[in-house]
């Protein structure tokens, strides 16, 4: 890393400084969705489905159509003609037949069946009320265990399996390997549902500006992304949308892309032809958003008598309910589950499953069950094994001297600091005056606990998917001499334009308060995906970083040579421009603007004229942070509730560009761990019901339940320019485990929270574990029953197969569908041919035997890899598997073309 | 339905200065304020009494103004998060806390906050954090952690805002 700095300069990077957004947010001049005015705007409401599952046998819109004040009523029908097509964050196609408004059939309760167009938001409720909606009712498949035995939730599909991944034979084979083990153990947990819960509910105006333009007023995480998927999902123009997100009430992850009732709101806005506000109340928010988290796993590992990890398996499904926001088997839970320990070998089976349940979405560290489920398992070894807590994670933590270290699944790890965070950690708590306060306490009938956990957070992901890419900044310094920079940041609380400015002000030697951001619109700037996977500091701070020293560089050459200096003698401190051994040639950066615009005659021969920069940074592909936690909680053994005493952070997030940031995004993610752990529920009933409909149901962290956090910080630069590492999700991630095993330890003297621990750790559940038996109570869902997955798709032996020619085939993947083009010859029992993708074409050659083709490819991207196809033929279907390594197998379909 | 719905017209004051306006008899005095007479700053989030973003103080009480109708504040005065700051600009305590202390990331929840914050201090300047903290726990935060108005908190009793971090390696 190159820093120049110049002596004297004030520095921004790593001061608190105060957020630039106050400014508007703290005087109620914000301007979220519904703060948007547009004369002749129409608001819009749904008519939801009360019903889990069924077919549609009329909707009746008459009595709502009478209301006045009411302009028209759309089912789906009325928008037949408008091809929409649904695509995942990482802009490939949603597999389940997802459509703007329920058509012909509901999946889930919260499905939007009709959608009335008013005068006001009341009159248009009013009428959402009216319109009568007549439903067949089917038994709804609620909870995993539902989708695992139940009809298929889409008619039409094999099964409820939405994604897959991993391969049982991997599991046996780890199950032969931790035969001879000395000690084996096995932890399940049951993940409830959460509802994101932003305190700005989903929010979208749309407003057609003239044939075939529109600006989007958006609720979203970033207004490129939105527009990008918009365009992509209306087979528009990107340039014929504009979003706006000036100020966005909270996204963590629920935003990421636009959603049925958006898009839905877009599509009408150009059907009616004027200015529509879809604002999403409470009710809808909790009950008919797309929820997080509802996922089951069981981990098993293996270690040695002295506590080493030798080998680990897993099973885990996702609750991806009816129509989720990309059909997702998590395969990134199993990813991230051990790069920064060194395990030998793992083996899994991952799926999503469909249910008659409102679909997932993304929210805050969509993996974060591996470190849940791996930090709870290593503390029970430890108990198990008769070694400390902290030494368990010693004996295993990938150090500096092991690195690089690379993963069983390929995830290399080069500059990890987790054993380094977690010695800071030991170091800053006293552990042994714990150990004692809590022997003294039990003898009292108190009991405290202390739980700990270590990980490390991918962030600052760039290059390797669509949507994730580098960030552009421009900069320019304007004929005043004041600095604006033009981003693709978005802030839903992040307070980008502070860190931002922070780095400019510092990289440029300008006062931060004469730094301007713009952010916040796609007409604006570049391509990103604005907030999501804890990105924006390590990349867009990156773009910042550098645009601001190219700056500088093109001022002080400016300077030099109207000074007659050299350029090695000029500096820019706050906003002045000096000259070494010469204060009375310094001139304030307007001097300098002023020539650079307005006297191009007197700048270096051929150079371009006015102070502008642009940069694209292109970061590594991954950014690590390393974290260590820990909590000290006392549980009331008369009440079951859990009082948090202490939280300590030491996390490594390399270059902070501002404490007061760094420790927001921590504390904001903890805060939703112990809403996670102690709180939060969205329970279905039977019936497909969800049953917490208010925020007097759905229980959200109060300043109450979360005590002061602790912070040390570790910075450890990281690879990318200016050496940040990314902090939003980490607390979300690491907060869980953390409070788990601080319960956990309190708990010990009553036993183990139980082979599976079922979240939330409601007083009921506590108490639970304090009497030695299930007490029932609140949120008790029904538990998914692992059951054996249907068999893979068997070649049958069939004699002169019609094999050759060409079949449009699909690849389940972890990103979605992959379409690609198989072209296949057979000779006998020799097989050539190609397969073409998006990617490029690539030959193999391999055998036949009867209907069944196999062949090897080599991929290089996203990881060097061979590709293990095994196919049947079948008529003019094909079907079969992808071997991927140790990603397991992925189901391929298609037909002859 | 709508069109059997009362109107009545509603007159109040707001951050000083006379408004009056048509309402629906139904209409609540958070969307009056916002839909009637342009007080955007007052935000809307859950509309059944819990969450408490949607906080204004009227004649000087801090009011749920989901939870009340704007004909029951016929002939208040009502003070929104608008009317916290000096018209000189200068922050209100309250707002400034948050500023120093990094009590707010999205901002929603903010105006209730800061508004509730504000009517404890006034009834009471000797407010202590306890007394504080209790009246915040009537308003939820999705994005601080609450750590932020917590240290917001101490700084309006006198007290050290910390713990802060900083112990950096």
């Amino acid at each position: 890393m190159n820093i120049r700095q110049s002596v004297g300069a004030t520095r921004y990077l790593g001061e608190r400084t105060p957020r630039k957004e106050n400014a508007r947010l703290l005087t109620g001049r914000g301007q979220f969705v519904d703060d948007v005015r547009v004369a002749g705007a129409l608001h819009i409401a749904f008519a939801r489905s009360q019903v889990a599952r069924g077919r549609i046998v009329s909707i009746d819109t008459s009595a709502a159509l009478d209301l006045p004040g009411v302009q028209a009523v759309y089912t789906q029908a009325d928008f037949a003609d408008v091809p929409v097509h649904f695509l995942n964050y990482f802009f490939t196609p949603i597999l389940a037949p997802v459509t703007l408004l329920a058509d012909g059939r509901v999946a889930c309760v919260g499905e939007a069946v009709a959608m009335v167009i008013a005068e006001s938001r009341a009159i248009a409720e009013d009428g959402a009320a009216l319109v009568e909606i007549v439903i067949e009712e089917e038994t709804p498949l609620v909870t995993l265990a539902d989708a695992k035995r139940g009809p298929p939730v889409h008619p039409g599909f094999d099964d409820n399996i939405a994604a897959e991944m991993g391969d049982e034979d991997s599991i046996l084979a780890l199950k032969d390997m931790l035969k001879g083990a000395a000690h084996v153990v096995s932890q399940r947990i049951a993940h409830q549902r959460i509802a994101q819960s932003p305190m700005e509910n989903r929010a979208c105006l749309a407003i057609p500006d003239g044939a075939g333009e529109m600006t989007i007023h958006l609720g979203c995480q970033s207004p490129h992304l939105a527009a990008r998927v918009l365009a992509m999902s209306l087979g528009m123009e990107p340039a014929q949308l504009r979003v706006i997100a000036k100020d966005v009430g909270g996204g963590f992850g629920l935003k990421n892309i636009p959603w049925r009732e958006e898009i839905a709101t877009v599509v009408a806005a150009r059907k009616f032809g004027r200015p529509l506000k879809w604002i999403e109340d409470r009710f809808e928010a909790l009950t008919a958003s797309s929820h997080a988290r509802e996922q089951d796993i069981t981990l098993t590992a293996g270690f040695d008598a002295e506590g080493h990890l030798l080998g680990a398996y897993a099973e885990y499904d996702s609750n991806n309910g009816a129509w989720p926001m990309g059909e997702d088997a998590n395969i990134a839970v199993h990813m991230f589950m051990w790069p920064a320990y060194k395990l030998k070998a793992y083996g899994f089976v991952t799926r999503g499953w469909y249910t008659n349940t409102m679909g997932l979405g993304g929210y805050r560290g969509p993996w974060a069950m591996e470190s849940l489920i791996r930090e709870v398992l290593l503390e029970k070894a430890a108990k198990q094994i008769g070694i400390d807590v902290i030494e368990i994670r010693r004996r295993n933590l990938v150090t500096a001297a092991d690195q690089p270290f690379t993963s069983t699944l390929g995830i290399t790890v080069d500059d990890i600091t987790t054993d380094a965070c977690l010695e800071k950690l030991v170091a800053h708590l006293d552990l042994p005056k714990f150990r004692k306060e809590q022997a003294e306490a039990r003898k009292q009938g108190r009991y405290l606990g202390i739980g700990f956990a270590a990980y490390i957070e991918p962030t600052g992901s760039a290059g390797s998917m669509q949507p994730m890419t580098g960030e552009t900044a421009q900069v320019r310094i304007e004929p005043t001499g004041k600095v604006v920079a033009t981003l693709s940041t978005h802030s839903q609380g992040h307070g980008t334009a502070t860190t931002m400015a922070q780095v400019i002000a510092d990289r440029l030697g300008v006062k931060y308060e004469d730094v301007a951001i713009y952010e916040g619109d796609s007409a604006l700037g570049a391509f990103s995906p604005g907030a999501g996977g804890s990105r924006q500091a390590v990349i867009a701070g990156g773009a910042c970083w550098t645009a601001a020293e190219n700056l500088a560089d093109k001022v002080r050459t400016v300077a030099a040579h109207v000074s007659n200096a050299s350029v090695e003698a000029v500096s820019i401190v706050d906003g002045m421009v000096h000259i070494d051994g010469a204060p009375e040639m310094s001139r304030s950066l307007r001097e300098i603007a002023e020539i650079a615009y307005g006297e191009p005659h007197r700048l270096p021969p051929g150079m371009a004229s006015g102070l502008e920069s642009q940069f694209r940074y292109q970061p590594p592909p991954m950014t690590m942070t390393s974290a260590a936690h820990a909590c000290v909680v006392e549980v009331n053994p008369d009440t079951g509730f859990v009082k948090i005493l202490r939280w300590c952070s030491a996390e490594d997030c390399g270059t902070v560009i501002n404490p007061g940031i760094v420790e927001g995004q921590i504390a904001g993610g903890l805060a939703q761990a112990i809403g996670q752990v102690l709180l939060e529920d969205m329970p279905y009933d039977a019936k497909g019901n969800p049953l917490a409909a208010t925020f007097k149901d759905y229980l959200m962290p109060a300043i109450s339940d979360v005590p002061d956090f602790e912070y040390l910080h570790a910075n450890t630069p990281s690879q990318t320019t200016g050496g940040m590492r990314g902090v939003g999700e980490g607390g979300a991630i690491v907060g869980p485990p953390t409070l788990v095993n601080a319960i956990a330890d309190a708990l010990a003297p009553f036993g183990t929270l139980g082979e599976t621990i079922t979240l939330p750790l409601t007083p009921t559940r506590v108490l639970g574990v304090i009497e030695g038996r299930d007490l029932g109570g609140h949120g008790e869902t029904a538990a998914a029953v692992v059951e054996e997955a249907p068999a893979p798709v068997a070649a049958a032996p069939v004699a002169a197969a019609r094999i050759d020619g060409s079949y449009a085939m699909t690849m389940k993947t972890p990103m979605g569908d992959q379409a690609m083009t198989g072209h296949f010859r057979t000779d006998g029992s020799a097989l050539s041919g190609e397969l073409e993708s998006p990617e490029g074409s690539q030959g193999f050659t391999g055998s036949v035997e009867g209907n069944r083709l196999k062949f090897d490819l080599k991929v290089e991207k996203p990881m060097k890899i061979t590709l293990k196809y095994d196919l049947v033929v079948e008529g003019d279907s094909i079907s079969g598997k992808v071997k991927m390594g140790m990603f397991g197998s992925s189901k391929i379909s298609g037909t002859r073309v | 339905m709508s069109e059997t719905i009362s109107r009545a017209t509603v007159a109040m004051t707001v951050n000083g200065r006379r408004h009056s306006a048509e309402a629906d008899a139904r209409t609540g005095l958070g969307e009056f304020l916002r839909e009637a007479l342009g007080y955007t700053g007052t935000h809307l989030a859950c509309e059944h009494g819990v969450c408490g973003a949607c906080t204004v103080m009227v004649d000087g009480v801090a009011m749920r103004s989901c939870l009340m109708l704007a004909v029951q504040a016929d002939g208040c005065e009502v003070t929104t998060i608008e009317g916290l700051a000096a018209p000189d600009g200068t922050l209100h305590p309250v707002q400034q806390a948050l500023h120093e202390q990094f009590g707010l990331q999205c901002g929603f929840c903010t105006p209730g906050v800061a508004i509730t914050l504000a009517a404890v201090t006034r009834d009471n300047p000797a407010a202590t954090v306890e007394d504080m903290e209790k009246a915040m726990s009537g308003h939820i935060c999705r994005c601080t952690g609450y750590q932020g108005i917590r240290r917001a908190i101490r700084q309006l009793a006198g007290e050290v805002p910390g713990p802060h971090g900083g112990e950096h390696a």
